[in-house]
């Protein structure tokens, strides 16, 4: 017997960090503009030191102010959604769960258009209306999984065929109400439409807001955090766990909200990013393996990577012009969940 | 098969309440209805039995009877509709979860895994209601289950996967992982269903020599009339809802009674040891 410990698990996340540290470094460097490694590090250090003033090259204004709060971004955004994916599969039994896939990041990004038309109507402080689309967002998202969840309930029990079709299904309406508010109420907007259905990172967000989607990340990842060994249980079943003590209304209710919390998060600033909450922690189960004292946290910094390397490759790959982020994760995702659905079925 | 005597694990609440009843059910019944405007679909009549630590108490009854409602009511599940059930004094079912868990232990049938763990980690589950915060299991965990699965003979299944061992060998398992909760009340659904005769034999044997040694009370739910006869202490007969009959096996198992439960000519005969031997004939 070899359960987890501390040491390991921190380990192991350190491992991750350092990963996560390399490959933003290299997301820093890559680009239409080519940046030195000095000057990388030289710039970096002085905006740690608060001396962002000192930077005057162009290189640095493009590293510091572009890249760096793109990647920053990513990292939260990246880190949110997979943390979603992985609750989600636990919560609903399904390892094919996944914010998107279950159409609860195209409710987010339904509740954040509406919340962004009622703000055209309501003349509020900036600071106040740059909050109301994350908050519509959540509100998106929530509605939209308990929807799903009844959706996919038969005799009191989750049918995990029925769950994933009726995702499937409300995530394809949603998206044709974001193709009809984008284009009669917010005013024709190709580009916006493609940044809610596909997710994008190349839109540009205060810095204020993300001070609040990393507070945001924190909170939700934390309480969902709490019930990391609880969640170990639910995989057995509901009333498996109740059995071996697990308060099951209160997880259920606080991984619920939590999850709804990131994927709201996450699309408010990005729109709907698929796959990445299904990739990243199978990956990170394979790994690792099915604890969620480790998956969590392992999912979180590996959704993170995987973001930063999605959204370096849509900036790069097609130069001077550029990919949205969701077609890569796309490209990546969808064999994954169709080898995963085939698995299932043998 | 030899199973090596191991010392029994200890529990809290064992010392004081050795001598007297520790499982009371009182004048219990439940209805089950889709919904309160509707008569209900099924029914379970009040019934009573207590049963003394050490004690295996086995449910019997034809489908349909009540045995897996009277199982979850006493696991405290299921919120009885009269009457009360107590484990040490306690209500079973307003015990909160993490209290309860470590009071009642329950082997269902067993479920699927979403993903696969392997054998010392399904155990160490059992310590759950135990930990705190993250609940990083302690070497006292450990040792807690790995002495569980001595206990059933299932050292070697440590490290294997519970996806690739047999039934009989999950069995055990499942059986080591409500030991490792350290229960005061082991309750069993239907453990004997899917195992050849071997291991059903070897399991109700093993549940007979954890009773005695950690001093648990049993009640198993199980349709194997002679396994009840051979090893329990209390018969619960239950047909459609009613309880028919209470007590040791020699005393309910009356050839009569049990044809009528069972709809199926058989005859009753005493063993040697004092035990009731029931032979089912073809009805042709």
């Amino acid at each position: 017997m070899r359960p987890l410990t501390l040491g390991r698990l921190l380990f192991r996340c350190g491992i991750l960090a350092a990963l996560l540290f390399v490959v933003v470094v290299v997301a820093l460097k890559m680009g239409a503009v080519q940046v030195s490694l000095y000057g990388l590090g030289r710039d970096l250090i002085r905006v740690l030191l608060g001396q962002s003033s000192a930077i005057s090259t162009d290189y640095g204004m493009i590293v510091v102010d572009i890249r760096l709060p793109r990647i920053l971004l990513g990292i939260v955004v990246g880190a949110s959604l997979s943390v979603a994916g992985a609750s989600f599969q636990a919560l609903l039994r399904n390892p094919l769960a996944d914010p998107y896939v279950l159409g609860v990041s195209s409710g987010a990004a339904v509740g954040a258009i509406v919340a962004l038309i009622i703000e055209n109507h309501l003349a509020l402080s900036p600071e106040l209306a740059g909050l109301i689309t994350p908050i519509g967002a959540f509100l998106g998202a929530a509605i939209t999984i308990a929807a799903v969840y009844f959706l996919g309930r038969r005799d009191g029990h989750i049918d995990s065929s029925t769950l994933l079709l009726g995702g499937i299904i409300t995530a394809s309406f949603l998206s044709a109400i974001i193709m009809f508010l984008m284009n009669t109420l917010a005013g024709s907007n190709l580009r916006g439409t493609v940044f809610w259905l596909m997710g994008d990172l190349s839109t540009p967000q205060p810095r204020s807001l993300l001070y609040f989607l990393s507070f945001g990340f924190l909170v939700a990842a934390g309480a969902i955090y709490t019930t990391a060994s609880d969640l170990n249980l639910l995989l057995a079943g509901e009333k498996e766990a109740m059995h071996l003590g697990v308060d099951v209304p209160r997880v259920r209710i606080v991984v619920y909200l939590a999850a709804s919390i990131l994927t709201g998060l996450a699309v408010s600033v990005s729109g709907a990013i698929g796959y990445v909450g299904l990739l990243v922690p199978h990956v990170m189960r394979l790994i690792f393996g099915a604890d969620h004292r480790m998956l969590l946290p392992a999912s979180a910094l590996g959704g993170a990577i995987a973001i930063v390397v999605a959204d370096t490759l849509a900036r790069t790959i097609v130069a001077p012009s550029e990919l949205p982020v969701g077609a890569m994760t796309a490209m990546a995702g969808a064999p994954l969940f169709i080898y995963l659905l085939r698995r299932r079925l043998t | 098969m030899s199973i090596p005597l191991r010392t029994p694990i200890p529990s809290s609440e064992q010392a004081r309440s050795a001598s007297d009843v520790r499982l009371s059910v009182e004048q219990v019944s439940y209805a089950y209805a889709p919904n309160p405007s509707q008569a209900p679909l099924f029914t379970l009549e009040a019934l009573s039995f207590h049963a003394k630590p050490g004690e295996i108490v086995a449910i019997l009854g034809p489908n349909a009877s009540g045995k897996s409602t009277l199982l979850k009511l006493i696991s405290g599940a299921l919120e009885p509709l009269s009457g009360r059930i107590f484990l040490n004094g306690f209500v079973t079912h307003s015990l909160p979860p993490r209290a309860r868990a470590q009071r009642i232990a329950l082997v269902q049938q067993e479920s699927r895994l979403l993903f696969p763990s392997r054998a010392w980690e399904f155990v160490l589950q059992g310590r759950h209601p135990y930990g705190s915060g993250l609940r990083f299991e302690t070497q006292n965990d450990v040792i807690i289950a790995t002495n569980a699965l001595t206990q059933v003979g299932a050292n070697h299944l440590s490290d294997r996967w519970m996806d690739k061992i047999s039934g009989g060998e999950k069995q055990r398992v499942i059986l080591a992982r409500a030991l490792a909760q350290q229960p005061l009340l082991l309750l069993l659904d239907e453990p004997t269903l899917h195992l050849d005769i071997g291991a059903q034999v070897d399991l109700l044997h093993n549940l007979r020599r954890l009773a005695a040694e950690n001093r648990y009370t049993v009640v198993v739910v199980t349709h194997e009339l002679n396994l009840a006869g051979e090893y329990a202490d209390q018969v619960v007969l239950l047909q459609k809802g009613k309880c028919l009959r209470v007590g040791p096996p020699a005393s309910v198992f009356q050839r009569e009674l049990l044809e009528q439960v069972f709809q199926a000519p058989l005859s009753v005969e005493m063993t040697s040891s004092g035990r009731p031997r029931v032979t089912l004939f073809s009805n042709t």
